[in-house]
């Protein structure tokens, strides 16, 4: 019999191992890797683009950071509907007291908010509160870049880097050996890069394309690095681009 | 006419089976399965707490069925083991920088030891969300110090005690604030004061203590070798005895740590992070299977 299911939808698919179906009743999950790195006037913000539910890729090309703020990004990883919901909120909040303000908010204002959204809703879930575990990063004139790792619970603890999601725990030690203070620009977007990069070629729920967002007290620049343009990981074979193009009724044709 | 609060006096016309308010045997608002096949199959797959509301129609409506509400969490950022030791001059704390994410050593420069007020510090083992949480509630009595003026300021003992009454409390609700805590510090009588409370509300107060592993590997140390009126450099040589043998043994510990204390006449100090040296120059060491291929 399916599993019981807490999701509105369930897809029902047969896998080629077994003619058993197979629910994938699974909520959807971002099985992620996000990246965060501060650098020598700002912050790389990266993460692969992959969302699957069970064993499908339900969207290659996603998104997983939302910007918070104008200098304030947030990375996602979890539960996509909790982490897009408490983005929502945290996004509202800003705005509202942005206004009362009339000034823009700090970077860790911003995480603080999203802290106790995920604090405060401890009891969710049955006890495992929000699946919703986010990296915070950012630049603002008082405290120059920084990244806060916000994860589960309600802990945030601000680092000079951090990784989360499924993807993150190939790549602790790669982080660990290849992060120096005052990097430029440049190598830490190759470094961000590079540790995604890795992290996908060998989780299988992380991967696509890599997304970066870097954050410089001019804002908020992106990125997308496509797989044809990343380097191939040990084992893996280059990518080679076939062109999407856009059809005569304006949609994508791939 | 049905009276069914009066559970004694078989209610009127009852060959059919009528939901009761109170029943003798379960307690009042619980509707006895089986009773009401409707009622049953609507909490069939229910998974939160039920609202009873009585038969007669009115009264609050509380939660009894299908089981306890349970807020309980599941820890996510932990800190490991909490040390502490009275001493001549005043009174001390120990822990590692280590905050685990599972079995991930993840925060590598986790403070988990923090000073209160002028006479106080506390550490904890945990969940790191529910210490920050109860150091705004600290803060919160610190400023109600700082408002009433009169030159006073909470000693260790009633932070202690209030600390015991929230986390019991916490407990009480099924909603507990997931930490260990050492409470350590100075007394206006000139002596010190060293206690711990739990995440179910146990306390004691020792002249050493710990919170977590530490006491399966600590304390007994302490117990052997531990006096009231050591001095401040022989309290440390033991600290960090204890120290080395619990990071031996604890594989969520990492060997940097730091020691905080309260000593008569002086400021609360949380000291710089620090290693302690450890033994692996064993001959048996080197060749443990020698005599015996494949053991461990």
């Amino acid at each position: 019999t399916p599993l019981r299911s807490t999701c509105a939808q369930g897809y029902v698919a047969y896998t080629r191992a077994s003619l058993q179906m197979e629910t994938f009743d699974e909520p959807p999950k971002t099985g992620t890797t996000i990246v965060a790195c501060v650098y020598d006037g700002g912050v790389v913000l990266g993460a692969d683009t992959r969302v699957s539910t069970g064993i499908y890729v339900s969207n290659r090309a996603s998104d997983k950071m939302t910007v918070l703020a104008d200098s304030t990004v947030m990375c996602r990883s979890g539960s996509a509907a909790d982490t897009e919901a408490v983005a929502k909120i945290v996004r509202y909040h800003v705005e509202q007291i942005g206004m009362e303000r009339d000034s823009p908010l700090d970077v860790k204002t911003v995480a603080q908010i999203s802290n106790q959204i995920n604090y405060q809703n401890k009891s969710a879930n049955h006890g495992a509160g929000l699946g919703a575990y986010m990296i915070i990063g950012g630049w603002d004139s008082n405290k120059g870049s920084q990244v806060y790792s916000c994860t589960a619970g309600g802990n945030m603890i601000s680092t000079r880097w951090t990784t989360d999601g499924s993807g993150s725990t190939y790549i602790w030690g790669f982080m660990d050996d290849g992060f120096r203070e005052n990097m430029t620009r440049e190598e830490c977007e190759a470094f961000v890069t590079a540790a995604i990069t890795l992290a996908m070629s060998t989780d299988s729920s992380s991967g696509g394309c890599v997304r970066l967002n870097t954050v410089n007290a001019e804002g908020i620049h992106r990125k997308f690095v496509k797989p044809g343009e990343l380097s191939p990981a040990y084992g893996e074979l280059a990518m080679t681009a076939r062109h999407g193009h856009v059809g005569a009724s304006g949609g994508m044709v791939l | 006419r049905r009276d069914v609060h009066n559970a004694t006096r078989v209610p009127f016309g009852v060959m059919i089976p009528v939901r009761v308010s109170h029943n003798q045997s379960i307690g009042p608002g619980v509707v006895p399965a089986g009773v009401d096949p409707a009622y049953d199959a609507q909490y069939a797959n229910h998974k939160g707490p039920v609202a009873h509301v009585g038969a007669n129609g009115f009264g609050r409506p509380f939660s009894v069925a299908p089981g306890p509400i349970t807020h309980t969490q599941t820890p996510y950022v932990t800190g490991t083991t909490v040390l502490g030791m009275k001493y001549k001059d005043g009174v001390m704390i120990a822990c590692d920088t280590l905050g685990s994410y599972g079995s991930t050593k993840r925060y590598k420069n986790l403070q988990r030891m923090r000073v209160v007020n002028a006479k106080t510090i506390i550490g904890f083992t945990g969940e790191l969300s529910d210490f920050d949480y109860i150091m705004t509630l600290l803060d919160e009595l610190n400023t109600n110090d700082y408002c009433e003026d009169d030159g006073k300021e909470l000693s260790p003992k009633e932070i202690y005690s209030y600390l015991c009454r929230v986390m019991y409390n916490r407990r009480n609700k099924f909603d507990p604030l997931w930490n260990s805590l050492v409470v350590a510090g100075l007394m206006k009588d000139g002596t010190q004061f060293l206690g711990t409370v739990g995440m179910i509300g146990q306390h004691y107060t020792d002249s050493h203590l710990a919170a977590g592993f530490g006491n399966h590997m600590a304390r007994p140390l302490f117990r052997e070798k531990h006096t009231d009126d050591m001095s401040e450099p022989e309290a440390r040589a033991l600290m960090e005895d204890a120290l080395r043998a619990c990071v031996m043994r604890d594989k969520s510990m990492m060997n940097k740590f730091q020691i905080a204390k309260v000593e008569f006449g002086k400021a609360p100090t949380v000291s710089e992070p620090f290693a302690v040296a450890t033994s692996w120059d064993y001959e048996k060491f080197k060749n443990p299977s020698e005599f015996a291929p494949g053991t461990w």
